[in-house]
């Protein structure tokens, strides 16, 4: 079997189940619980915050596990503050203010747009986010809609949730127990789309978040461009459990990312079998550490012995019965050693890697076989147990050693849950943090519930454009290509695109102007902003009175453009005026013509390219080309006719 | 309100009719059945405040959402799931080599939680709560705590004062080395003022300390400050203080004298300010107390008397001085029988001329008139001009630098032992730790003006 190959899994076998959470930023003048203008700002802050989280009761009186871990981490924050995007709120040294209304009410068309109930009363939660992303310690969300659905192959894809809520800071850099955050981004206002686990492939994890993005965006609502759009992925296979790949940015990953989620659920399900194999259960499960600073003292060679120049320990322990298993494949490159790994990083915060040795690893990090075999008697370690060492500041090594017995324990079970951050290959991924649940959510006392009344969702209602599937049903019906439609029905002009059709009844010309001509122009440096939506409509119109033609469309974009030029000054410009008649007589004209190439092919590209070169936009080029054609003595049209 | 068994927690009317039809009380797990669509998850109990139109439910994703009343066909009750907030107890454990150090609480957020029927956050308050969730206390002293009352800060008076002043006192008397009062910030400096007049040469510290975060939050300031108030309740300084954030960030507290400090900022962290002198000391886990001046009382005492003077007079006012102010306000407080007036006035301390006449009246009828600034910052000098002569001919007192909150408490208190007129100057003007200063420092007057190039590069160098 091919591990690489889609095609080769069968994930219906597996019982592979895929949710998707898309988080789109909204196109609000302000953020959503404060009037601070949105927008990101480069160059240096203009002051710094330092900060701790500590894990709070829910309002149901738990913990939550997420944060419980984050507290092992101890991590020390700071919050770069930049005055002109961030006040008090987002320093977390105010109450929020009253919640953006415009946001809300992007949220209810998005949400009647994913076909939702709307909620009669939003009450503002509060997400504990313990990593500091936040510098409340929670984020603010709402839920508006619930009980959606979305068209997908022959079936409905049920679409749980839509929330509004404030997005997180930007993380600068995270070493070792301190972690920065850009503080511009926070606050922005967010939806959250939640699709109920119905994709049953990787293809289908892919091809649904497209259309996830594409109803966002249809809405005109959004922002778009890097980081305006975020998706959580969360993968589960039968006898597995929901793991979340969290903030993937480019949607093309998600299905290699899920492929191999799932791959690694099976193999974790298979180190479980093994263990019960070897009748290893959560009620005999053992081990012992101890300090192991002393055996690898005089070898310099160690990777670790950096730990010990600074003053840090290393630790060893020994988990029982499970030798031979650390190095157990998880990926096709990766092992259950990375799983440990993953852990220590993240909750002991030992980032430097590699911050574990074991008995496949431990000769390449240094480690001698002598050293080896006296840290393993000292732990009564035998050939069924396995030998672990992790080294770092002590109190790190203390938090290290529990977090691999942790993780080991929880192998017995089989798949831990857990968010998982998507590695830089794009394809693997690595130990984020527990997996928050319910427990995390508490009420938001410092906001009022907020009543939304059938009017303002009946108002709504009428403002959303027509459903992104059934858009592009009409798009296809009327003959243009896939790639023209998926562009045109996301496209910031679509409404402009649409009365240009209406105006000049010539669909196809009008798509490619609006889908590809501009873009194309863009791109080569053409001032495409005096392109304004009066002026495309003012050209579908000299287009139906046949002003120009087809053909002469590009260069009077140029010009406008290039000039700045109204329409009908580009054309006066522009395009040869000619009577139907003196059109007849240009043909009269070309009978004389002199020097034609004698191979008759090339004899028809000679005459058309020299009316071309006149007559561009001013006479059919079809006219010409027959004209040009019944010149010449050629038969075979069909092949080189110009194209459109 | 509601009480705690109520099982329709502040449902009314159309709320709780529908709660009533279909049988279904707070807390159960419930299926309902609505035009807005099909919702499971619990019952939760409806803020009192809030309309009487929708039911409120906890979803199983953790959201909350209301569902209104009339659009409800049905309610299915499949089980039951009630909420049990409490923060894991322990037992505090004991060191002998640790200081006796006694928390005694009034309320407040520094230990809070959640009340559904109010939405808000209502104090509570355990010892074993407290350490299950600030263990690191354990680390610094022995604590035993004493809840004394349950009450927001804006509620307490005289009737809270007196009592908290004689607890403190007995405490101190019963061996305690070190006293810590959680309190609610908006008049922690109220509070810190009372007690300086009426816990006099106290000789172990006394702290008072709250949160501008409630505990009940992540990212919130409670444990910070409690550690820090540990700290200074073991350290050397044998005062009333108050001890809240220096900086916003999480760097160190500051020990601010009780007849000095004010809270300077809504919801800050960093809201409470020394004003017009420097604050006592900073404070911190890793550092403990540093003293930033020498005057201040050491622990073991100053070698005076340590003496409880429990005395108040609800008669007395503080007057905010606007202009065009009426004299008939003065004759309705007087009417009133208010006894003693603090003047918040402009400037130097000064008042319009309107309002000479019914001064004089006034100070003839025997009503206590003392003049303070509402700059806050500066000394009350009426010897300037002619206006300020002229006011206290009409027998207005100038209060120099008191701060117009502390001479509101201390004329209370004063007002509650004699109605002497020159006995009254003389105590208020006699201060009993610091609430008239002989001089300000330069640097007691510091507030930065933000947008300037020197203060903006201040604000990158150091943490805000």
């Amino acid at each position: 079997m091919n591990l690489w190959d889609t095609n080769e899994i069968d994930y219906a076998g597996l019982g592979f189940r895929c949710g998707i959470e898309i988080h789109q930023q909204l196109d609000t003048h302000q953020k959503l619980f404060c009037h601070c203008p949105v927008g990101l700002v480069e160059g240096p802050a203009n002051a710094r915050l330092f900060r701790h989280m500590r894990p709070t009761l829910s309002e149901m009186g738990e913990y939550d596990g997420t944060a419980l871990m984050e507290k092992k981490t101890r991590k020390e924050i700071i919050y770069e503050i930049l005055n002109d995007r961030v006040c008090t709120y987002e320093m977390d040294d105010t109450p929020p203010f009253l919640i953006n209304q415009q946001a809300v009410d992007i949220g209810i068309k998005l949400a009647l747009l994913f076909q939702c109930k709307i909620v009669d009363e939003a009450h503002i939660s509060r997400k504990q986010y313990l990593d500091g992303s936040i510098p409340t310690g929670f984020q603010r969300t709402t839920v508006l809609g619930t009980d959606g659905w979305m068209p997908y192959k022959d079936r409905r894809i049920t679409i749980r949730q839509i929330n509004v809520e404030e997005d997180a800071c930007r993380e600068v850099s995270d070493v070792g127990h301190r972690i920065v955050f850009r503080t511009d981004r926070l606050s922005t206002p967010l939806v959250e789309v939640i699709t109920a686990p119905d994709m049953r492939n990787p293809i289908e994890a892919g091809e649904v978040t497209k259309l996830l993005a594409e109803t966002n965006r249809i809405s005109g609502l959004v922002r778009r461009g890097i980081g305006a759009a975020r998706q959580d992925v969360n993968v589960s296979i039968t006898g597995g459990d929901r793991v979340e790949i969290k903030g993937v940015e480019r949607i093309g990953l998600i299905p290699g990312l899920t492929h191999f989620e799932a791959l690694r659920q099976k193999s974790l399900l298979e180190l479980r079998d093994e263990l019960c194999n070897r009748d290893i259960s959560l009620d005999n499960f053992a081990y012992n550490i101890s300090d192991a600073t002393r055996h690898l003292l005089k070898t310099p060679e160690f990777v670790g012995h950096w730990a010990v120049d600074q003053g840090g320990v290393i630790g060893a322990i020994c988990i029982r019965g499970f030798g031979g298993l650390i190095g157990w494949y998880v990926f096709p490159e990766r092992t259950f050693a990375d799983e440990l790994g993953g852990r220590v990083r993240v909750i002991a915060c030992l980032d430097k890697t590699p911050n574990l040795a074991h008995r496949l690893n431990r000769a390449a990090l240094g480690i001698p076989e002598r050293e080896w075999e006296s840290i393993g008697k000292g732990l009564n370690a035998n050939t069924n147990d396995a030998l672990i060492v992790t080294w770092g500041p002590q109190r790190d090594v203390v938090t290290a050693l529990e977090e691999i017995a942790a993780r080991c324990r929880e192998a017995i079970s089989g798949v831990p849950q857990e968010t998982r951050q998507v590695l830089s290959n794009g394809r693997y991924t690595d130990f984020e943090r527990i997996l928050p649940g319910p427990d995390r959510m508490y009420p938001d006392t410092d906001h009022p519930p907020i009543p939304i009344e059938m009017k303002r969702v009946s108002n709504a209602r009428a403002s959303i454009p027509e459903f992104p599937w059934e858009r592009r049903r009409k798009l296809s019906e009327a003959g243009l290509s896939q790639q023209l439609v998926s562009q045109l029905i996301v496209h910031p002009r679509f409404e402009i695109f649409q009365k240009m059709v209406e105006i000049s009844g010539d669909i196809r010309w009008a798509a490619r102007l609006v889908a590809e001509t501009i873009k194309h122009l863009q791109r080569r440096g053409f001032e495409t902003a005096n392109l304004t939506d009066k002026r495309l409509l003012d050209l579908a119109e000299s287009y139906r009175e046949k002003e120009f033609y087809r053909e002469g469309t590009l260069d009077i974009l140029k010009v406008i453009c290039k000039r700045n030029r109204k329409v009908s000054e580009a054309i006066d410009e522009i395009i040869f005026k000619i009577t139907d008649e003196e059109a007849e007589l240009i043909f009269e004209d070309l009978s004389d013509t002199a020097n034609l190439p004698a191979d008759p092919f090339k004899q028809k590209r000679y005459l058309m390219g020299q009316v071309m070169r006149k007559y561009r936009g001013a006479i059919p080029g079809k006219r010409l080309w027959d004209k040009v054609s019944a010149m010449t003595s050629r038969k075979d049209k069909a092949t080189s006719e110009p194209r459109e | 309100m509601a009480t705690v068994d109520d099982p329709y927690k502040g449902y009314r009317n159309s709320g709780l009719e529908t709660l009533k039809k279909f049988d279904v009380r707070v807390w159960d797990r419930v299926k309902v059945l609505s035009e807005s669509g099909t919702f499971e998850g619990v019952l939760l109990p409806r803020n009192e405040m809030a309309d009487t139109f929708h039911i409120v439910l906890k979803l199983d994703t953790g959201y909350n959402v209301g569902v209104r009343a009339e659009r409800i066909s049905a309610i299915e009750n499949t089980g039951r799931s009630e909420g049990h907030y409490k923060v894991p107890e322990k037992e505090f454990p004991y060191d002998p080599e640790k200081h006796n150090v006694v928390l005694l609480g009034t309320g407040g957020t520094i230990a809070s939680r959640l009340d559904y029927t109010t939405g808000a956050v209502i104090p509570a308050f355990s010892p074993g709560e407290l350490f299950g969730a600030v263990p690191e206390l354990a680390d610094i002293c022995n604590l035993q705590t004493h809840k004394v009352f349950g009450i927001f800060s804006e509620d307490m008076g005289p009737a809270q004062y007196i009592p908290l002043a004689q607890r403190i006192y007995k405490e101190i008397n019963d061996g305690a080395e070190g006293i810590i009062i959680g309190h609610g910030t908006d008049t922690m400096h109220h509070t810190a003022a009372i007690l300086t007049f009426m816990v006099q040469n106290p000789p172990v510290p006394i702290i008072l300390v709250g949160s501008q975060r409630s505990s009940d939050r992540p990212s919130s300031d409670a444990a910070r400050n409690l550690i820090n108030a540990a700290m200074a309740a073991t350290g050397p300084i044998a005062e009333i203080m108050v001890c809240m954030f220096g900086p916003t960030s999480d760097k160190y507290g500051l020990l601010h004298r009780g007849t000095r400090v004010r809270k300077m900022h809504s919801s800050y962290r960093s809201a409470f300010r020394t004003i017009g002198d420097i604050p006592l000391a900073t404070v911190d886990r890793e550092n403990g107390v540093k003293p930033l001046r020498r005057d201040f009382n050491p622990r073991g005492g100053s070698g005076k008397e340590f003496k409880l003077v429990p005395t108040f007079n609800e008669k007395v006012t503080i007057l905010y001085y606007y202009p065009n102010m009426q004299e008939n306000l003065i004759r309705a407080i007087v009417g009133a029988g208010y006894e003693g007036i603090v003047i918040a006035g402009t400037g130097l301390g000064h008042i319009n001329r309107p309002l000479y006449n019914v001064i004089r009246w006034a100070t003839g009828q025997g009503v206590h008139i003392y003049m303070t600034v509402q700059t806050l910052w500066g000394f009350v000098q009426m010897f300037v001009y002619d206006n300020g002569r002229y006011l206290m001919d009409c027998g207005i007192v100038p209060l120099a630098n008191m701060l117009p909150e502390v001479a509101y408490m201390k004329l209370s208190w004063v007002l509650g032992q004699t109605n002497d007129r020159e006995e009254v100057k003389k105590i208020m003007l006699t201060p009993i730790n610091g609430e008239i200063t002989e001089r300000e420092r330069p640097d007691g007057y510091l507030v930065f003006q933000g947008g300037l190039p020197e203060v903006e590069q201040f604000m990158r160098d150091y943490l805000l």
